[in-house]
């Protein structure tokens, strides 16, 4: 009978090893096909689970995670969520995760590589594994400020930008939304908040528009026109160039004109000092067909177009077309045909000049901190390239120091203090054009560099949004 | 087993110094599970320790004054898997009532049964001396096996999930199938080492294959139709694969002919095409292990794979070291604290963890089997390998089936899964079996010296104690 029971021995501990030998099949061999199956929530489950850091604006939380009753354990709260909407984006179990909660996403739940040996001490200590939070570089004041200065119902952008460094210190868009309705845990309440959200004219909570909307720049692109003339070495502070009240084309039924309200038609030439003060088209139209399509481009791009960035929130790339006609390219000389910026390519136009021409990148984090505080990552400032040579740079600033105190941006100026700027206009359609205004100040140690657009208004509308805001914003800089 | 030589030593210390190792794996188990929820050392957490201790601690000073040479390893080891199983139920309690403010946690009553069922086997070892009592309550076994299993079927039963194996009992449910286990073990053991020479004597000798007389194959048969009715009439497929094997081992190892288990399996193949054609529930089980990734079979309720794929998950999420109790998310799958208690072990403990406590099964069935090899009665084998073997069987049967090596069937992992009736009846087993490990181990009785029996004999007539480097823990 022993015989026999050994046997069965032998067959208990075959059943065995099939057991061990089916659990590592699944748990070792297995486990990462079925850890990306589809219908494998847990990764999901396990991020919302989570606490993930917080998103900073000076010490206060705007986005955090706040423990919970229900089956996650935590709620991502936003406060002041139509103030920062653009910059935190959402973090929504049905929705995915935008802007901020989007790019630091890896920092935030603390799966990040650089917080290896916090996750090992949390580990240890049994600490329930927590997200590192993000500090941003904006300024909690300005960003109201420029909240205020954009009128509800408005559609508008503004970005505030240390020249120096590249910081953001605010950066608004109306419309705006509030991040709460989508990261409710319920499926059903948050696809229909994001729903009725959809419905709302002029807004996407998919995209900042001060960093992913592309609109036309109208006559703030003449700063790109006069940089590519200085940096030709064609033209200089002297060069006179025709003014007619209409550039003609040969054979062709049109013509770019001036404004005809402006004070450009007091003259037949102008220099580029003129031009720019008055924002006159034909000059730089002119400019534009001397020096060829490439020679604008080339230029724009020094300014940073045609690049997407991460700062680290993703930014559009800005265009200047290509493959133009002469019209065309006098069109698009002077901001118009297919001329597209976003309002930070602006700021970082304004930001290149103030800054001896030499361009910072935007950033928009200041510092990383663990669960601890203890300090990950504070990005320091990077040079992105040299947009124009310094002399440039400084004949740029003179000029535009002077558009300020004697041309159309004179509701910018700030009294006591040099501010340098340039105003713009696009026709965009017939209902109304987009206003912009991008500067920077004080002009001998710029500060802060400022980009405004007002979208779809009526010129005296435009003019009250941009300039005198600026100057609000720039002096509240100044003053801190 | 004249191959080993024992130093008949009592080893009860051991088992001593064993338990209160098993008693520390436990506890620690337990504060994991409560930290996070800062119960740690609630309630509960004393209820549970002293519950386990002090019964642990009775059972073994019944065996030093009842059992002396029982076997030292099986306490210890049912400690530790009763003490894990207590652990994730508790751990998965916390889950359940996060996500429902109205439930009512098991793991309170799991200590009670616990507790209940480690008396009932410290009463078991007290009232019976020795196992071979049992002998006399073959038949009696058999009807009280009857009974056990016709009882769901009476207006007392019960239908949860399409399988009628409970009963209702006043106080809760319970499961007489898990009973009927033991008493089942006991008939097949009496009947078969009473009736076991005639089997083997009799029949026609076809090739290599000693073809049993038909009047002999009665028992097995009843074997089968108890398997067959469990599987018709209770719908429950695991019990009564359970059943067959329990029966199958027991007539191979009675009579040492492989034609009995080809007769056997081949019973098993007739029976499985049988209940294949005529009930659906067995061919969904089927399809389900087969087609689980099918997003049809899949999405299909009732007897859909979602419950064995999201359990694979969990497997998955736990891989080789686990995420730690507490930190998993065991309670997505859904029975995680009773059928699928392995899958929510293996998602928080990983594979090494979960690892280690098949191993301890090893270790129980072996030290089972050592048993049955050790004890000279033919009822005390066939009773321990017997049971031993059902427990292996058990096992494989659920992690076979959580890891999609076989189909699914409802089965409990034995002292883990939440039950009060499962928890009761491997209990007793345990008992039985350190019953019956203590027959195999006691010394001879010493009468006047024999010439084969070589140790030297003390004054008081017990074995001189000899430590010798080559003696180790049997």
């Amino acid at each position: 009978m022993n015989q026999a029971i050994r046997s069965a021995w032998v067959v208990a501990i075959g059943m065995f090893a099939l057991m061990l030998g089916s659990l590592t099949y699944v748990q070792f061999f297995q486990a990462e096909a079925l850890a990306n199956n589809d219908w494998n929530n847990r990764q999901l489950y396990q991020e919302f689970g989570r606490q993930r850091g917080a998103i900073l604006v000076d010490g206060r939380a705007v986005a955090e995670s706040v423990p919970t009753n229900d089956q996650f354990n935590y709620q991502r709260t936003y406060r002041d969520p139509e103030l920062y909407a653009h910059l935190t984006g959402y973090y929504s179990l049905s929705l995915g995760s935008t802007q901020l909660e989007d790019s630091e996403s890896s920092i935030l739940a603390g799966t990040s590589s650089s917080l290896f040996y916090d996750r090992m001490v949390q580990l240890f200590s049994g600490v329930d594994a927590q997200g590192a939070s993000v500090e941003l570089t904006i300024d909690p004041q300005l960003q109201q400020l420029a909240w205020d200065l954009i009128p509800d119902g408005q559609r508008g952008s503004i970005v505030v930008m240390e020249p120096g460094t590249g910081n953001i210190l605010a950066m608004v868009s109306k419309p705006s939304y509030d991040p709460n309705l989508l990261s409710v845990h319920d499926t059903s309440v948050a696809l229909q908040n994001a729903e009725a959200l959809g419905e709302e004219p002029g807004l996407s909570i998919y995209a900042n528009p001060a960093t992913e909307s592309l609109v036309a720049p109208g006559s703030v692109f003449k700063l790109v026109d006069a940089a590519a003339a200085l940096e030709s070495g064609q033209y200089n502070e002297r060069s006179e160039i025709p003014n007619p009240p209409a550039l003609q084309f040969p054979g062709i039924d049109y013509a770019l004109p001036n404004f005809v309200t402006g004070g450009c038609a007091s003259r037949t030439t102008a220099d580029l000092r003129f031009a720019l003060e008055q924002s006159c088209n034909t000059p730089f139209a002119q400019i534009a067909l001397d020096l060829g399509e490439d020679a604008i481009r080339e230029q724009a791009e020094r300014f940073g177009f045609g690049e997407e960035l991460a700062i680290p929130t993703h930014v559009e790339a800005s265009v200047f077309p290509s493959d133009l006609t002469d019209p065309e390219l006098a069109q698009s000389a002077v901001g118009q045909f297919d001329t597209r910026v976003t309002p930070l390519q602006m700021a970082m136009v304004a930001s290149a000049i103030a800054n001896d021409g030499q361009q910072m990148k935007p950033q928009l984090v200041r510092s990383v901190r663990a669960a601890d505080l203890e300090l990950i990552d504070s990005p320091q400032p990077e040079v992105l390239r040299r947009s124009v040579s310094e002399d440039t740079a400084a004949q740029l600033t003179d000029w535009m120091v002077n558009v300020v105190e004697n041309g159309t941006a004179r509701g910018a100026a700030i009294p006591g203090v040099r501010v340098a700027g340039k105003t713009g206009t696009a026709e965009v359609s017939e209902t109304g054009d987009n206003a912009w205004f991008t500067g920077f100040a004080p002009a001998d140690d710029p500060r802060v560099a400022v980009s405004i657009v007002m979208e779809n208004v009526d010129i005296p509308t435009g003019q009250q949004l941009t300039s005198p805001s600026a100057s609000r914003l720039m002096e509240a800089v100044l003053n801190r | 087993m004249s191959d080993v030589m024992t130093v008949p030593r009592s080893r009860r210390n051991i088992e001593l110094v064993l338990l209160l190792v098993a008693l520390v794996v436990v506890c620690l188990a337990n504060y994991l599970a409560g930290l996070d929820n800062e119960e740690a050392f609630g309630d509960y957490f004393y209820t549970q320790v002293l519950t386990l201790g002090l019964m642990g601690l009775f059972i073994h000073v019944v065996l030093r004054i009842r059992a002396k040479y029982a076997d030292p390893i099986i306490l210890p080891v049912v400690v530790t898997l009763n003490g894990i199983g207590l652990a994730m139920i508790h751990r998965l309690d916390f889950s359940s009532a996060a996500a429902n403010p109205n439930f009512v946690p098991v793991a309170p009553s799991q200590v009670q049964w616990t507790g209940v069922a480690m008396a009932a086997a410290a009463v078991f070892l007290l009232l019976l001396r020795d196992h071979r009592l049992l002998r006399r309550f073959t038949y009696i076994s058999l009807i009280v096996s009857a009974v056990l299993l016709l009882l769901p079927l009476t207006p007392l039963g019960l239908e949860i999930n399409g399988a009628r194996i409970w009963i209702s009992v006043g106080i809760g449910t319970f499961q007489p199938g898990e009973i009927a286990k033991i008493t089942l073990a006991i008939f097949f053991a009496g009947y078969l080492s009473t009736n076991r020479d005639l089997i083997l004597l009799a029949g026609k000798k076809i090739g290599p294959l000693q073809l049993p007389r038909f009047r002999d194959l009665a028992p097995m048969a009843a074997a089968w139709l108890v398997s067959i009715g469990v599987l018709v009439f209770q719908r429950d497929l695991g019990s009564s694969v359970l059943f067959f094997g329990l029966f199958m081992v027991m007539i191979y190892v009675a009579t040492s002919r492989v034609s009995w288990v080809l007769i056997g399996l081949a019973m098993i193949g007739v029976g499985v095409f049988v209940a294949l054609e005529l009930f659906p529930h067995v061919a969904l089980r089927f399809d389900s292990w087969i087609n689980a990734f099918d997003p049809e079979v899949y999405n299909r309720f009732p007897g859909g794979s979602a419950q064995v794929v999201q359990g694979m998950f969990g497997l998955a999420n736990g891989g080789l070291v686990g995420t730690g109790l507490g930190e998993g998310r065991p309670d997505l799958v859904t029975y995680a604290n009773s059928d699928m208690i392995v899958a929510a072990l293996g998602e928080e403990l990983g594979l090494i963890g979960l690892t280690a406590i098949v191993l301890l099964f090893v270790i129980l069935v072996s030290r089972g089997i050592r048993a049955a090899l050790g004890t000279k009665d033919g009822f005390g084998k066939l009773l321990a390998c017997g049971l031993s073997f059902t427990i292996a069987l058990q096992c494989f049967v659920v992690i076979g089936g959580i890891t999609r090596l076989i189909p699914l069937t409802g089965l409990t992992t034995p002292f883990m899964s939440a039950g009060g009736s499962s928890l009761l009846a491997n209990w007793l087993i345990v008992a039985l079996l350190l019953l019956i490990s203590e027959t195999a181990r006691r010394p001879a009785p010493t009468d006047p010296m024999k010439d084969s029996f070589p140790e030297p004999v003390g004054a008081n007539g017990k074995p001189v104690r000899k430590r010798t480097s080559k003696e180790g823990t049997r």
